[in-house]
C-alpha cells in the first residue's frame, strides 16, 4: 500500500477550520445532490437504455408493423401492344405485355390477376378467376381503362378525396401514448429504485445525520427528473416527427408544460410508492402493482374508450389516462392548455395528494 | 466515578430504549469530557449502537436525557448537526460516485469546514480521489466514511465500530488517524468490541452489557480493578485423574480461580511466584499438565470477570 507513508499534519481545526464553503453555486447542497442523481443515472447503462432507447425502439417497431400500406397496384398481362397502351391509362394497374403463352402461364401461377387479349371484331376478352377478389377488381379497372381509351366519358362526374393525412394513422396515436408511458415509467422507477436503494444502504439515515435540509433531498430527485425529461421527451418526439412525420399541431410550450406537469405527478406517485419500503423487492412489487393496470387501461396502445362505460370514470381519473389524453389532444388536435384544463386538474390533484401523503409517510432511516 | 456536570460535553442520564420485547438500553448514564476519547466497549447486542444513535439524534429514546455541547436535540437539532461528525456502523456510500464527489457532496451540507481535497488528504485517499467508491478496499471505504464525518470540522466525533471487519494493517492505519484527531483536541465517542482498540485509543472506557454500563474508568484503572496483573490459564489431568481445583485457592499469589470446561483460569499478582507454586501443587496432586498459557490482564479479562462471558464469541 502506498498510502501508509507520509502522514499529513493535522491542521484542520486550527489553521483551515471554520471556513465557509467556497466555489459558489456548485457547492450548494441542492446542486450537489442533483449532480449526484445525475451521475448515478448516467453511470447506469441499463437505466439509460430503458429510459432513452427502449421507447424509440418500441415506437419504431410498432410504427413499422402498423404502418399504412400504399394502395395495392394490381398486375395484369396484355397480349398486344395496343391493349397494353390503352390499359396503361389506369394508375391502379401495372400492365405488362407478354406473349400469349407467357401470359397464360403468368395467370395460372398467380403472377398476374388478369390477362387481356383481343377478341373478334375489335372486342376485348378478359381472362381471370372470378372467385378471386383481385381478379374481379382487375376486371373492373381494366374495362374502365379500355372504354375510356375508346372515348367513353363518365355520365356522372365524380372525384376522390383520400383520407391519408398525418394525424390519423396508428403511429400518430401511438407516439403520445408512448410518451405518457415513458413519463410514468421513468419517474416511478427513477424515484422508487433510487430512494429504496439509498434507504437500504442506510444512506438516507447518513444524510439525515448532517445539517442537510430534508426537502433538498426530495427536491433533488424532482430537479434531476425535469432535466432528464428534456432529453427524454426530445428523443422520442424528435424520432416520431423526423422518421414518421408525427404532427405537432398544438403549441410546443403547452406540450412541454404538460410533460412537466405529468412528470411531476408521476414523481409524487413514485415518492409515495417509495416512502416506506425497505427492500428493492417490496418496492418493485408495489411499483408494478401501480403501473401495470395503467399500462393496460390508460390507452397507451389502443383507445381507453374500448372499456365498458361503467369503468370509464375510474379510467379517466387515472394520471396516465389524463396525461395521454392531454398529450394526444395537444399533438393531434392542437388543443390549447385551457381546453385541457380537466386533464391538467386530474394531474394536479394526483401531484398534491401523493406528495402530501409521501411527505407524511416518508421513512427517513 | 460521578463527575461535575459542567465538565461534560456529552451528558446522558437514565437513558432507556426498548424495541418491542428487547430492552436495548436500560437506564444508562454517561459523561464524556471535552477533548477526551471515550470508548463504549461491549459484546454484540449490548446496546452500543442504540446508545450512540440516540446521542446523535437519529433514534428517539423512550425516556432519559441527552445534553450535547450544552444543547438538546429537541431545541437545537440543526445547530448540533453542524457541529457533529458522524460515522454510522452500516452506511454504504454510493458505489457509482468517486471519492471526491462523495466528499464534496457531504461538504456541501455544512456551513463551515475544510475543503474536500484537504479532508481527502487527511485520510490519505489522495491517490484514490478519482476512483469510484465501489472499487475501494474495506479500509479505504472506512477512511472515506470518516472523511465524510470530518467535512464539517466537527467538535464532537461519533465513530460506531470504525474498524470492525478490517484486516490488522487497515486497523492500525485507522488508529493512527483517530489518534491524530485526538491530538487536534476533538472529543470522540467510539464503540468497539476490540479491547486492544479501546486500550490503545481511549482515555476512558465504559463497558456495556445488556444495555447497562457495568464498569467505567481508564483502561488502566479497569485492569487494575482486577487486582491482578496477569492471567494464567491451564488444562490439567485426564481420564481418571481429576484436579482438585479448590486446592488452588491457597497457592501463593493467586487471587481468583475459575474452572470451565476442563480448563482453569487464575488471576495472579506475581507470575514468578504463582507459576512454580502451581506446578508444585500439580505435582503434589499427581495430575499431569497438558496446556499452560499466561498473559497480562486486558480489558477482555475485566469483561470476563464481570460477566463470566467473552466479549466476542468466536
Ligand atoms: N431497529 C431495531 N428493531 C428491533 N430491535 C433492535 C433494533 N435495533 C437494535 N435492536 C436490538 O437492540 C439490542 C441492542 O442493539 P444494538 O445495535 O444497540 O447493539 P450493539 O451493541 O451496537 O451491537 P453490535 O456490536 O452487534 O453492533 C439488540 O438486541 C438488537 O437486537
Ligand atoms: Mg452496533
Amino acid at each position: 500500500m502506498s498510502d501508509t507513508t507520509a502522514v499529513p499534519e493535522v491542521r484542520v481545526r486550527e489553521a483551515a477550520g471554520r471556513r465557509p464553503a467556497g466555489g459558489g453555486m456548485a457547492d450548494h447542497p441542492l446542486v450537489q445532490l442533483t449532480l449526484v442523481r445525475f451521475r448515478e443515472f448516467v453511470r447506469e447503462p441499463e437505466a439509460l437504455f430503458w429510459v432513452f432507447i427502449f421507447p424509440v425502439l418500441l415506437a419504431a417497431g410498432l410504427g413499422v408493423a402498423f404502418r399504412n400500406r400504399p394502395p395495392e397496384v394490381l398486375k395484369i398481362a396484355a397480349v398486344t401492344a395496343e391493349l397494353a397502351q390503352s390499359l396503361g391509362g389506369e394508375k391502379l394497374l401495372d400492365v405488362r405485355q407478354f406473349s400469349y403463352a407467357a401470359a397464360e402461364e403468368a395467370l395460372r401461377t398467380g403472377k398476374v390477376a388478369l390477362m387481356a387479349e383481343p377478341g373478334p371484331g375489335g372486342a376485348v376478352v378478359y381472362r381471370y378467376d372470378d372467385t378471386n377478389p383481385e381478379g374481379r377488381t382487375a376486371r373492373m379497372l381494366a374495362d374502365r381503362a379500355v372504354e375510356r381509351a375508346a372515348g367513353r366519358s363518365d355520365p356522372v362526374p365524380a372525384s376522390d378525396r383520400l383520407m391519408r393525412e398525418a394525424g390519423s394513422r396508428y403511429i400518430d396515436f401511438l407516439v403520445p401514448g408512448l410518451l405518457g408511458m415513458n413519463l410514468m415509467g421513468s419517474a416511478i422507477w427513477g424515484m422508487g429504485f433510487a430512494i429504496v436503494d439509498a434507504r437500504r444502504k442506510k444512506l438516507i439515515k447518513r444524510m439525515v445525520a448532517t445539517p442537510m435540509p430534508r426537502h433538498y433531498y426530495l427536491l433533488s430527485f424532482l430537479l434531476s427528473r425535469l432535466l432528464l425529461l428534456v432529453v427524454e421527451v426530445g428523443v422520442l418526439l424528435g424520432f416520431g416527427v423526423l422518421v414518421f412525420g408525427v404532427p405537432l399541431h398544438g403549441s410546443l410550450v403547452d406540450l412541454m408544460a404538460l410533460c412537466v406537469l405529468g412528470s411531476l405527478s408521476f414523481c409524487a406517485l413514485g415518492l409515495l410508492v417509495a416512502s416506506r419500503a425497505r427492500t428493492i423487492e417490496a418496492a418493485s412489487g408495489l411499483m408494478n402493482a401501480v403501473m401495470l393496470p395503467m399500462w393496460i387501461v390508460s390507452g397507451v396502445f389502443f383507445s381507453a374508450q374500448r372499456f365498458p362505460d361503467l369503468v370509464q370514470p375510474v379510467i379517466k381519473a387515472l394520471p396516465l389516462t389524463a396525461a395521454i389524453d392531454a398529450l394526444r389532444a395537444n399533438m393531434l388536435q392542437g388543443s390549447s392548455l385551457a381546453q385541457l384544463a380537466p386533464q391538467a386538474a386530474i394531474l394536479g390533484a394526483w401531484l398534491v395528494v401523493c406528495f402530501t401523503l409521501a411527505l407524511k409517510l416518508f421513512r427517513w432511516r | 466515578m460521578p463527575e461535575p456536570a459542567a465538565q461534560a460535553t456529552l451528558r446522558v442520564r437514565n437513558l432507556r430504549k426498548a424495541y418491542r420485547d428487547v430492552v436495548a438500553v436500560d437506564g444508562l448514564d454517561l459523561d464524556v469530557r471535552r477533548g477526551e476519547c471515550f470508548g463504549l466497549l461491549g459484546p454484540n447486542g449490548a446496546g452500543k449502537t442504540t446508545t450512540i444513535e440516540i446521542c446523535e439524534g437519529l433514534t428517539e429514546a423512550d425516556s432519559g436525557e441527552v445534553e450535547l455541547l450544552g444543547m438538546r436535540w429537541d431545541t437545537h437539532a440543526h445547530e448540533l448537526r453542524e457541529r457533529l461528525g458522524i460515522q454510522l456502523q452500516e452506511t454504504q456510500l454510493s458505489e457509482k460516485l468517486t471519492v471526491m464527489e462523495t466528499v464534496r457532496l457531504f461538504r456541501s451540507f455544512f456551513r463551515c469546514g475544510p475543503g474536500a481535497a484537504e479532508v481527502i488528504a487527511l485520510v490519505q485517499l489522495e491517490e484514490k480521489q478519482r476512483s469510484r467508491v465501489g472499487g475501494l478496499s474495506g479500509g479505504q471505504k472506512q477512511r472515506l466514511a470518516i472523511a465524510c464525518a470530518l467535512v464539517g470540522d466537527p467538535e464532537f466525533l461519533f465513530l460506531d465500530e470504525p474498524t470492525t471487519g478490517l484486516d490488522p494493517q487497515a486497523r492500525r492505519q485507522l488508529w493512527e488517524l483517530i489518534e491524530r484527531f485526538k491530538l487536534a483536541g476533538r472529543t470522540i465517542l467510539l464503540t468497539t468490541h476490540y479491547m486492544d482498540e479501546a486500550e490503545r485509543l481511549c482515555d476512558r472506557v465504559a463497558i456495556m452489557d445488556h444495555g447497562k454500563v457495568i464498569a467505567l474508568g481508564t483502561p488502566r484503572e479497569l485492569i487494575a480493578s482486577l487486582g491482578a496483573e496477569h492471567l494464567v490459564e491451564f488444562s490439567a489431568g485426564g481420564a481418571g485423574r481429576a484436579l482438585d481445583v479448590s486446592a488452588l485457592d491457597g497457592v501463593d499469589g493467586v487471587r481468583d480461580v475459575r474452572a470451565a470446561n476442563g480448563s482453569v483460569s487464575m488471576q495472579v499478582t506475581e507470575l514468578h511466584r504463582a507459576v512454580p507454586a502451581l506446578l508444585a501443587e500439580l505435582a503434589r496432586q499427581q495430575v499431569p499438565l497438558t496446556e499452560l498459557r499466561t498473559h497480562s490482564a486486558t480489558l477482555e479479562d475485566v469483561f470476563v470477570t464481570l460477566t463470566g462471558r467473552h466479549l466476542r464469541d468466536e
